[in-house]
């Protein structure tokens, strides 16, 4: 375990060390802001709730979707280019105690980044009586849909030693996951595919696990289901370091 | 120990180390020499626990490279080519890295850490990022992070490169020091290494060993171990001197070279320095110089390697 955490207090102060951190967190919060008070008409709705369409937790799939690529595809991408990763797989550690720890560093990473949109939480109480049981809700399923996409996203850094393919594949990768469960995809498929493939689809969606989770409801299956995903993704992961050190 | 056993490394069809078998003992000081592309990043890589084989099995000290990584890496410090790290790190930060992955007491650390900040000179650069370190520097971390841990055995690839004369001297002063009870594995393609710090040496081309003998076994198998120069003063006398040595019993051929000096190589199993030498007196020849030549390791290792370059 103390390999585990060796790499990831390594991994987090190194976004610290450089611009990483202090440009993801001031566009994060930027978007996050933007998306909720201009498109999605904050102030119009007159509802002091974080939850509903167009409001603040509704954006943060779309957030992710280029945000956390931008943030996982040098997890592995940049210590295969540097050489780093020779260090790395020499010293005594397990390949998993080394991606735990990258993933979890990148994972708090990306908490701290959301935990600093907590004005916007005090705004709602100052302006209203929102559901404050509900925001935590929100807040808890944006972290583990962030853990979804950091996974994928790392699982491909870890493909390849260039960082813009890196990125552009995860984009790819998570709008995939993403999709099927938007309402316009659900749409367009249920022309041509039979329901029970739409749903099924929909149901492998970050979007439907997402939805239900900030609405309040913390059902075991969504849980479960972020859990073996980050899962999969991870153990994905091991074997391509595994499988491709060198090159 | 190190055992090394039918090691192979295919690349697709590429065959970069091909069958390598050799044991290290404590003690002993290892040059890896080759030219270049001749497998020496690719061996240590493996043996360092980088790289699976293809073919073969490496024991470290009884621990399977392969089978049981974790515990083989512990008795293992290794440099990469290169000397990779993290540049946005510090050397202190770096190294107190490195000793929590390779799980140093939390006690012991501290002393550790200002041990090897001291044999490495660090001091100077402990709070500066290593990105702005010079190469020098870059590389003294590089084997600060390999002897944090007082390793048993030490792999080192190319521990000197981009170092001036005085850092090349400090550090194989260092592995020279550290020599006694450890197994230390140095790649270089600098000869003069191979000479000031190891008491081994294997020359390997196409990943193949061609030769596996100690520094001294190798200057032997030059044609100029125990050859003798001399010059003469007086340039017209050159050629009767040439004349009178090659037809000593111990001489089996010379050369002249463009400035005039005379190389004498000895028949098999002869010594001619006391005969040239006598006959030099009772001549009366001028000389401006005689001495008797060591083997030159640059030579055999081009005979050896027959201008592999591969």
């Amino acid at each position: 375990m103390s390999g585990v955490a060796a790499v990831f207090k390594r991994e987090l102060a190194s976004y610290f060390a450089t611009p990483i951190a202090y440009v993801f967190i001031v566009i994060f919060l930027v978007l996050a802001g933007t998306f909720m008070f201009f498109f999605g008409g904050f102030y119009e709705g007159g509802q002091a709730d974080l939850s509903a369409a167009g409001s603040f937790f509704y954006w943060h799939p779309w957030l992710y979707l280029f945000l956390v690529p931008a943030l996982s595809m040098r997890l592995w991408a940049e210590e295969r280019k540097s050489g780093s990763i020779e260090l790395l797989m020499t010293l005594p550690l397990e390949v998993w105690q080394a991606v735990a720890g990258k993933f979890l560093a990148a994972w708090a990473f990306t908490a701290i980044a959301l935990f600093l949109t907590f004005p916007i939480w005090i705004t709602v109480n100052y302006l209203g009586d929102p559901d404050n049981g509900a925001i935590v809700a929100g807040y808890f399923g944006s972290i583990l849909m962030a853990g979804g996409f950091l996974a994928i996203g790392a699982c491909l850094s870890a493909a390849t030693k260039n960082q813009v393919i890196a990125f552009i594949l995860s984009v790819v990768a998570c709008f995939l996951m993403l999709a099927p469960g938007l309402g316009v995809a659900q749409q367009l498929l249920s022309g041509i595919a039979p329901q029970w493939l739409v749903d099924g689809l929909a149901s492998l969606s970050f979007q439907t696990h997402f939805e239900y989770i900030s609405k309040g409801v913390i059902d075991l299956r969504d849980l479960l289901y972020f859990a073996l995903l980050i899962g999969a993704c991870l153990y994905a992961n091991t074997i391509v370091l595994e499988l491709k050190k060198a090159d | 120990m190190i055992e090394v056993q039918g090691l192979t490394k295919e690349y697709g069809r590429f065959r970069a180390v091909d069958d390598l078998s050799f044991r290290v003992a404590p003690g002993e000081v290892l040059g890896f020499l080759g030219p270049n592309g001749a497998g020496k990043t690719t061996t240590m890589r493996i043996v360092a626990g980088f790289l699976p084989p293809t073919a073969g099995r490496v024991l470290v000290c009884g621990s399977d490279i392969e089978t049981q990584a974790v515990a083989a890496k512990r008795r293992i410090g290794y440099l990469p080519e290169g000397a990779p790290s993290y540049p946005e790190m510090t050397p202190r930060s770096f190294l107190e890295f490195i000793a929590e992955a390779r799980g140093i007491a939390a006690s012991e650390r501290r002393k550790r850490l200002d041990e090897v900040f001291a044999l490495l000179h660090l001091d100077r650069v402990l709070e500066q990022s290593i990105d702005t370190l010079s190469k020098g520097y870059r590389r003294r971390v590089g084997l600060a992070q390999a002897l944090l841990h007082d390793p048993e055995v030490l792999i080192l690839d190319e521990p000197t490169d981009g170092l001036d004369p005085n850092q090349k001297h400090e550090v194989r002063e260092l592995i020279g020091r550290m020599a006694k009870n450890k197994i230390i594995v140095i790649s270089t393609h600098l000869l003069e290494e191979v000479e000031a710090v190891c008491n081994r040496a294997i020359i390997i081309a196409h990943g193949k060993i061609l030769a596996d003998d100690t520094p001294r076994g190798l200057e032997a198998r030059s044609r100029f171990f125990n050859a003798v120069s001399l010059k003469l003063t007086n340039p017209d006398l050159v050629p009767a001197a040439r004349n009178a040595i090659n037809l000593l019993p111990e001489v089996a051929s010379t050369e002249l070279d463009e400035k005039g000096r005379i190389t004498a190589f000895p028949a098999p199993g002869k010594l001619p320095l006391a005969p040239i030498n006598a006959l030099a007196e009772r001549q009366r020849w001028p000389l401006a110089e005689l001495h008797l030549e060591s083997g030159r390791l640059d030579e055999v290792f081009r005979s050896i390697t027959g201008g592999a370059t591969a």
